[in-house]
């Protein structure tokens, strides 16, 4: 998950004499250029146009004009944004939900692969992994099922429950209290598997002699575990947070859109940046509040991840993305 | 592990075993509980469900949801051949360029190695945004409605040919391929004669990745695509969720009455998910090493 930017071992110093441009190398190694072609235009196409499409944010787009040449109209998209009030409300939700995303998600893969690691019989820790895999593999369409089935107001397993024990049915989509706890709650649910392997591998990497010694010093399980396994995945759990809080800005868009959608109601405490510009640009076709909420976003998620990397790379310098 | 587990055992306590058990199937019980609330309730009868609700099995065992389904089954038959089109050229296309891209930023004959490299993962740290990006592909290049548009905007992942290249490091030795650079191969010769091959096992398990990327993808088809053809699965699934209406070619047969609305959804969940569900068992090997390869080195 890294990238070297340093060139890993010293080169001949008859090669490294023959200095060239960009252009050398290409002829030298035509071929090797060539199969990097197909990959190098499909980001040039996708990715490296579209980021110049940054320039609407400047503008006032036109179906005329098109994304390159409308007319100008300086930060007024900007302007119109940050005094609608959503920039300040988006910009909170993002990061409160990714936070408690983030920190649910660490407690809970830590606990399963904890748990997991102390678990002897094969077939069964198996066989647990197996179940808590399947929600990652399903898409947050087939959860917005799950939660239908569980969660409907008339025929939810939720509420039949609590009509046999005489309580009051819950309307998830009357109130936002719900949300708070329910959108982590699938998150973690979807996530804890994948998360489980990513905390185990670091388990079993440590030092077994560790263990061992422990034991003969008469340290219990749960002993090692609070003196030894927590404080030796320390590193891991670091970088991990640390890689996590790179994404911060970054929405699920598929999880609200696909759990709220266009919810009137709910919009004030479940409207995150993804979801605003993905409303301004296919809803309202508001373009000016579309493209510069892109902008918007893109410029705090690169500020964030350098400043994310630049941390990383402060602990432990093989770590960093870059 | 196999010493950890005898030392471990010294100093057993039942206990601490029992809530190790306790926590984790609880964990794995939670995972898997909406699935069998899911079967459970497309194998209800509607009555059943209107009456008590859903449960954890079939109260009234009935695959009359299913048997509705497949009644006018031609919508949901032509949502399976788009996700199965996309899903299959989808993940070829992409396996042989991110390898190939990955073998060239692997090779130390190229000294701006390092550049091409940043030049792919520059895009995954800044972005135009949604906004050009859609009006881009849709109003410029036109590839709205085409299974070009479905194919390649899911197609590539930075981290994937990253992983692919550190993998190609690690496991083709370098003196091999000197001495087919000797013996008069090309490149591209040595690309798909050696390091295919020997890129299998990374090969498979980011094959697993993008096959689900692909099958679970709706967002690519809401945002670019309108044709009724051109609908996959998951986006499928999502309209008749998302609308109480039944797809277009069953309405046009059924008359209201006796439609199962509330079945009929979780039926149409199951058929969407299953064959993912289904497959899982027979890849998951490659999805834990596709976890680990990718993660950080603990």
């Amino acid at each position: 998950m890294q990238i070297n930017t340093e060139v890993t071992t010293v080169q001949k110093p008859e090669k490294r004499r023959k200095k060239g441009n960009l252009l050398l190398d290409m002829k030298q190694n035509r071929v090797l250029y060539l199969m990097f072609v197909p990959i190098a235009i499909y980001y040039i196409i996708f990715s490296y146009i579209p980021m110049g499409g940054i320039v609407m944010a400047f503008q006032s787009y036109t179906v005329k004009g098109g994304l390159f040449s409308s007319p100008w109209v300086g930060f007024d998209n900007f302007d119109y944004f940050f005094s609608s009030g959503k920039a300040w409300l988006v910009t909170r939700n993002t990061v409160i939900y990714n936070v408690i995303f983030l920190a649910a998600y660490t407690l809970f893969s830590l606990t399963a692969a904890i748990f997991l690691s102390e678990i002897q019989k094969k077939w069964f820790k198996k066989l647990s992994q197996t179940l808590m895999f399947l929600p990652y593999f399903i898409s947050w369409v087939t959860v917005s099922a799950f939660v239908y089935n569980f969660l409907n107001y008339e025929y939810g397993i939720v509420n039949k429950l609590l009509e046999h024990f005489n309580m009051a049915a819950l309307d998830i989509y009357s109130g936002t209290s719900y949300w708070y706890f329910l959108l982590p709650f699938l998150y973690v649910w979807k996530w804890v598997g994948y998360g489980s392997v990513l905390y185990l591998a670091a388990i079993v990497g440590i030092d077994q002699e560790i263990y061992e010694a422990a034991t003969i010093d008469g340290a219990s399980r749960f002993q090692k575990i609070m003196k030894i396994t927590l404080p030796l995945l320390k590193p891991t759990m670091i970088i991990l947070i640390l890689l996590g809080l790179g994404r911060i800005m970054r929405g699920e868009f598929d999880m609200f859109y696909q759990l709220i959608g266009n919810n009137g109601r709910l919009m004030d405490a479940t409207d995150i940046i993804d979801t605003l510009a993905f409303r301004s640009l296919m809803g309202t076709a508001d373009f000016g509040m579309a493209s510069s909420v892109g902008v918007y976003q893109s410029v705090l998620t690169l500020i964030i991840i350098l400043t994310a990397n630049w941390l990383v790379r402060r602990y432990d310098k093989d770590q960093a993305l870059f | 592990m196999t010493t950890a587990t005898s030392n471990r055992k010294i100093n057993s306590t039942p206990w601490f075993t029992f809530i190790s058990y306790a926590i984790v199937l609880i964990i794995a019980l939670v995972c898997v509980l909406p699935f069998i609330v899911l079967i459970s309730g497309s194998l209800s009868t509607e009555s059943s469900v209107l009456k008590d609700g859903y449960w954890f099995w079939p109260r009234d065992f009935s695959i009359d949801a299913f048997k509705f389904i497949f009644r006018y089954p031609q919508d949901v038959l032509s949502a399976y051949k788009v996700s199965i089109i996309i899903t299959v050229i989808g993940t070829a296309l992409s396996l042989l360029i991110s390898s190939m891209s990955a073998f060239v930023i692997s090779r130390k004959e190229i000294r701006y190695r390092n550049v091409l490299a940043f030049f792919l993962f520059f895009t995954t740290l800044f972005s135009g945004g949604l906004a050009p990006y859609y009006i881009w592909i849709s109003r410029n290049l036109h590839l709205s409605d085409t299974y070009l548009v479905l194919i390649l905007v899911p197609m590539f992942n930075v981290m994937y040919i990253l992983i692919l290249r550190s993998f190609i490091q690690g496991s083709v030795p370098e003196p091999l391929i000197e001495s087919a650079k000797i013996d008069g191969a090309g490149y591209l010769r040595i690309y798909f004669q050696m390091i295919l091959p020997l890129s299998k096992p990374a090969l498979a398990s980011i094959g697993v990745f993008m096959v689900l990327h692909y099958w679970n993808d709706w967002w690519t088809a809401m945002m670019f695509t309108n044709n009724n053809n051109m609908v996959p699965l998951q986006y499928l699934l999502y309209k008749m969720l998302s609308s109480i209406n039944l797809s277009s070619s069953m309405a046009e047969h059924v008359a209201n009455i006796d439609s199962p609305k509330e079945t009929f959804k979780l039926a149409m969940t199951v058929i969407a998910t299953g064959p993912i569900i289904l497959a899982f068992p027979f890849v998951q090997k490659y999805f834990v090493s596709g976890i680990t390869i990718g993660a950080v080195k603990g």
